[in-house]
């Protein structure tokens, strides 16, 4: 499988260097990436004997999943707060996109870098600059108290969904931008130029042209940041309170306190079916609004 | 993009308004870091450099701070290796399994870290490794091969076929092609996938809870400190120092990767 038609007209220095360019791509993907996805996927169907692969064969785990509301609650939650997310930093992100593909002109390059730059900062940090500013005695609280503007602090900042929202909106925000930004900027200029002097207004060039045109980058910037959330840990844990325990606390439960790592495996596979689910979603999506890319 | 319209106000003002969202939050944990009070609250006490002089002494900050280097730097090498390699495959060879692997590779973008946390557990567990420095290592390569991946395949992919057709029409075989060649011209992208790969690494949390065994990174130091409320001046010391060096990496890493596509022929 290995070779294909391209090594049979090489010698065999050929073959060896396309041996040694391949191995250790090959070696890290199908041993670290394949072998391990499908030894999760093997261990959801095991019994939980204490054994680190368990013994015989079970569907158990899928049906707890199945009936016990618990986990049917924290995964509609999870995915309601992942899909709030995405709908605002791809809302909050488009119009940055936009004025970077058609209006920073030589501010692009600077503008660009510091939208990307906080994606390359630590992401524990990001979360716990929003709990010292939505804490009990923290920022927000203090300021307003501190102004008058507020007699007594708040406790309905922290430990809401809300914070888990707008905290994950911010530390997710500089992934949404880039693939709107290319899509947008693969859109000729002939077809803005071409609806102007048919008499659209700008707003209507927008709408008609320019926004079914950039959907492909909008549907890939849901994806970029819906997979993450939807599984993230940290910030549930730091911002979120009980009441906003997401699925991917869950499963660290599992694989940590509660030692049943045949369930937490169940859990991880639902998760990656639904995110599959989800592609597959944006897939036809992605084909009605004709991708480019 | 030289055809620039000037923008309407509003979008302009937009544009500002997001970048203050951006920065703003992250701005506070350098603020409070000089501030002389436990509580990150307004108004602010008076300016002191206690809680960094705190930092200096601190040996277990240390130790972590080692092994985020050592796991950063073994992690970014072999992601960086594999990415230049998988990318190259992907476009010069373009045979269906040099697709596969470069389909594969950037996959972890499409999982959430608490699956590959728990995959690779499960993994190191069965080799008889056991959570360890070596199984972060695993894993922190797996979450930087994406990137990798796709900036060497950009590099690549912005070299002129001609160059490596002229090469080859010169008698140069395969592997000189890429040793004498391809590489040479694609070296600052591969320095730039290095650091972005080490940045990667030095800032992933969830990964890391999971592979740890007795040395944690620095990411998980923070995380064991943040329960602590008498420690979180500290920590934002720390995380002040941690934001300067990201910061000064990805720029850094920015400047390599456009000083890499400005040397090849337009």
């Amino acid at each position: 499988m290995a070779g294909g038609a391209g090594i049979q007209g090489g010698d065999g220095g050929e073959r060896a260097f396309r041996l040694a360019a391949s191995a250790p791509g090959a070696v890290v993907t199908l041993v670290l990436i394949l072998f391990a996805l499908a030894l999760l996927v093997g261990l959801s169907f095991r019994v939980n004997d204490g054994s680190l692969f368990g013994a015989g064969f079970t569907l158990d785990n899928f049906a707890t999943v199945g009936t016990d509301p618990l986990y049917a609650m924290v995964i509609a939650r999870s995915l309601t707060i992942a899909g709030l997310v995405t709908l605002a930093t791809v809302a909050t992100a488009y119009p940055v996109a936009y004025w970077l593909s058609f209006h920073a002109g030589r501010r692009r390059a600077l503008v660009l870098f510091l939208v990307t730059l906080p994606f390359w900062t630590s992401y524990l940090l990001r979360v716990f600059a929003w709990k010292i500013v939505l804490a009990y005695n923290g920022v927000l609280n203090s300021a307003f108290t501190a102004t008058g503007l507020w007699d007594t602090p708040s406790t309905a900042l922290l430990n809401t969904p809300a914070a888990v929202v707008l905290t994950l909106a911010h530390a997710y925000a500089p992934f949404a931008i880039l693939p709107i930004l290319v899509s947008l900027d693969t859109i000729p200029r002939s077809l803005t130029e071409a609806a102007a002097d048919l008499g659209a207004r700008p707003f209507t060039t927008f709408r008609r042209v320019i926004l079914p045109n950039s959907m492909p980058g909008v549907l890939a910037a849901a994806v970029v940041v819906f997979v993450p959330t939807v599984g993230d840990y940290v910030t549930p844990a730091l911002v979120g309170g009980p009441s906003s325990t997401m699925i991917g606390t869950l499963i660290q439960a599992q694989f940590g306190k509660a030692q049943d790592w045949p369930f937490g495996a169940a859990l991880a596979v639902v998760v990656m079916a639904v995110i599959l689910a989800a592609i597959l979603l944006v897939r036809l999506g992605d084909r009605r609004f004709g991708s480019r890319t | 993009m030289s055809t620039a319209a000037p923008a309407p106000r509003w979008l302009s003002g937009y544009v500002a308004g997001y970048l203050v969202f951006l920065y703003l939050p992250v701005a506070l944990i350098p603020l409070f870091s000089f501030n002389d009070s436990i509580q990150a609250a307004f108004p602010l006490k008076g300016f002191t450099l206690a809680w960094y002089a705190g930092l200096a002494g601190n040996d277990t900050l240390r130790g972590a701070l080692l092994n985020s280097l050592v796991v950063g730097l073994a992690a970014a090498t072999v992601a960086t290796g594999c990415g230049v390699t998988v990318a190259y495959a992907e476009l010069a060879f373009a045979t269906r399994f040099s697709w596969l692997v470069a389909g594969l590779a950037r996959l972890p973008i499409l999982i959430p870290g608490v699956i590959v946390g728990i995959a690779l557990l499960i993994v190191v567990n069965l080799a008889g490794l056991g959570p360890s420095r070596i199984a972060i290592v695993l894993g922190h390569v797996l979450v930087a091969l994406p990137t990798t991946v796709i900036v060497m395949r950009g590099a690549f992919a912005a070299v002129p076929r001609s160059i490596p057709e002229a090469a080859r029409d010169l008698g140069a075989g395969e592997a000189v092609v890429f040793r004498r060649v391809m590489l040479p011209l694609a070296a600052p992208a591969a320095a730039s996938a290095f650091m972005l790969a080490f940045l990667t690494s030095f800032d992933e949390f969830i990964v890391a809870f999971f592979l740890a065994g007795t040395e944690p990174t620095l990411p998980l130091y923070v995380w064991s400190q943040l329960r602590f409320p008498k420690s979180l001046p500290t920590v934002m010391a720390l995380g002040t120092a941690i934001l300067c060096a990201s910061i000064a990496i990805a720029g850094a890493a920015e400047m390599l990767r456009r000083r890499g596509l400005r040397r090849l022929p337009a």
